[in-house]
């Protein structure tokens, strides 16, 4: 690690996706996260990257495809309007296995909606980003150290898996400078060799890189072995955090930027006596199921906050299975709960200390 | 310690640098911050805010409803966010643009003629050093000294050679508490 800087969200992604040996990066700029490809585009001539504008989000995603399936370490990023735009792609990505990293710094939606502050896509991040029967690994940073670090093992979580991942960020993430540390950089050369890559087929057998399969029997095999390796992601890659657990007996669940105003709620509201503690879900496919369901063997109620109209409070209704009164609060279309509305739910569950 | 800070102007009165200076002399003694910046359509020629927030903890929320302090250095951020100042907090006030009476008798308020003192010093862009020195002066979040030195890192490139007059603002504001 070395010394503390001062930095954008964005910009220190970018830096994190130069250390961790990504030299491509194919996109188009968006609020709030332009900031992240004018990084890329300053930096990338020094350390012999390939920083392409692309004439639409449809064709920078087709990029990112084109790189990955020559086996580098590959980049896009966009805001809400422009992932849905990069979705047919993605999904080819994800169909032809390959390893990507996407970022989405989103903003209120739908349709252009505004560039102010959103959660609005957890849906499409974590089920619906495109056609066909896949998922994507989905990260969920709530600081500017956290983004970079998730950043760095995106990559690596790719690359493992051979399959996209999807960082996602609230505008706040983007804009907001914090201290960070980054680790040392990884020299490209150095990583290993991927054996399936279309590099050039020169004395050994070509590979192939395709998502289609027109017989419906080799796409039901195909589906299969990508269901083992989304159901491998729960076993191996579930993260979250805990705070103020131990003796709650009201459990938020919120992810991002939400987590951190709701952590400033509990503090608030543990001053006026109610035991309420959070968890984080950080990734947010495959979901914390688990530790959401065990908590809430011991738990009266669970408040679960967004800034959408209510998308992650399924995963956790799912998660609670019933046991327990899963409640919701949501401000949305670019508006940012404050930690008083959320003390305002938690008193309402609660009752009067 | 814990310090929530909005600073508030027009757009090009130096208001996101002077955010940009106390985080990162924060950082530098070692206290955990975070800036964030408005970043709206509000932007273009109202106001334009950001939210600085110095602790010894770790900081949940990178948002505030309830300042300690506020910089405001033109009339519309000064209505905008007086209201929300915490009861016992700050205000500082660019009086050459604001000249208002503060109909608050619970917040301590501090008149800076900030334009005024940056024209006599020869140029009107330094009125944010100015409110930042009477900042650094009358609230023991951040050093002077480290704010001084900070100076070098944060200044763009083409604004290195402001350096020296920018000392003599922030030294400037200290007088006025």
């Amino acid at each position: 690690m070395g010394k503390k800087t001062l930095m954008k969200g964005n910009e220190a992604i970018a830096e994190a996706a130069i250390r961790a040996g990504c030299r491509y990066f194919f996109g188009y700029p968006i609020t709030p996260q332009s900031e992240l490809p004018a990084y890329l585009a300053r930096k990338f001539p020094e350390v012999g990257g390939t920083f392409l504008q692309a004439e639409s989000e449809v064709a920078a995603s087709n990029m990112v495809y084109g790189a990955a399936g020559a086996g580098a370490r590959v980049l896009t990023s966009s805001s809400s309007p422009g992932i849905s735009l990069k979705a047919e792609g993605i999904s080819y990505i994800a169909g032809a296995e390959l390893p990507a990293v996407i970022i989405n710094i989103m903003r209120g939606g739908p349709g252009l909606g505004t560039i102010q502050p959103s959660q609005a896509d957890y849906f499409q991040a974590t089920k619906g980003m495109a056609h066909g029967d896949f998922y994507l690994t989905v990260l969920a940073p709530s600081s500017v150290q956290e983004a970079v670090d998730l950043t760095m093992d995106a990559f690596d979580i790719a690359d493992k898996y051979r399959n996209p991942v999807l960082i996602v960020g609230d505008g706040i993430i983007g804009q907001m400078m914090e201290p960070v540390e980054f680790k040392d950089p990884i020299d490209p050369d150095d990583l290993p060799k991927k054996e399936w890559a279309t590099d050039g087929a020169k004395g050994r057998e070509r590979n192939i890189i395709n998502s289609l399969a027109l017989d419906p029997h080799d796409l039901e095999d195909h589906n299969l072995k990508l269901k083992a390796k989304y159901d491998r992601m729960k076993e191996e890659e579930v993260r979250y955090e805990e705070l103020y657990t131990e003796d709650a007996d009201i459990i938020i669940v919120a992810y991002g930027t939400t987590a951190r105003i709701a952590t400033s709620a509990i503090e608030m509201a543990r001053k006026d006596g109610y035991k309420v503690g959070l968890i984080r879900p950080i990734t947010l496919f495959p979901f914390p199921s688990d530790i959401i369901n065990e908590t809430a063997d011991r738990v009266e109620n669970f408040l679960t906050v967004e800034m959408s109209l209510g998308q992650m409070v399924e995963d956790v209704k799912l998660a609670v299975s019933g046991k327990k009164p899963v409640h919701f609060y949501g401000r949305t279309g670019g508006v940012v709960p404050s930690p008083e509305e959320i003390v305002e739910e938690i008193e309402k569950i609660g009752g009067e200390r | 310690m814990k310090e929530e800070i909005i600073l508030a102007g027009f757009g090009g009165q130096g208001i996101m640098l002077m955010g940009k200076l106390i985080s990162y002399a924060g950082m530098k003694e070692g206290k955990e911050v975070s800036w964030m910046p408005s970043y709206g359509p509000e932007m273009r020629g109202g106001t334009a805010n950001c939210t600085v927030i110095v602790s010894d903890k770790l900081i949940p929320s990178p948002m505030t409803t309830q300042p300690d302090s506020i910089i405001v250095m033109n009339l519309p951020s000064f209505d905008k966010f007086l209201p929300q100042v915490k009861s016992g907090g700050t205000v500082f006030l660019n009086s050459t643009l604001i000249e208002e009476d503060v109909k608050r008798d619970d917040i301590k308020v501090i008149k800076i003629p900030a334009n005024e003192i940056a024209n006599q010093l020869g140029n009107s862009k330094i009125a944010n050093m100015v409110m930042l020195g009477s900042y650094i002066e009358n609230k023991d979040v951040i050093k002077l000294k480290t704010v001084k030195n900070s100076l070098e890192s944060v200044l763009s490139a083409r604004n290195q050679d402001l350096i020296d007059l920018n000392l003599k603002a922030l030294e400037k504001g200290k007088e006025y508490k």
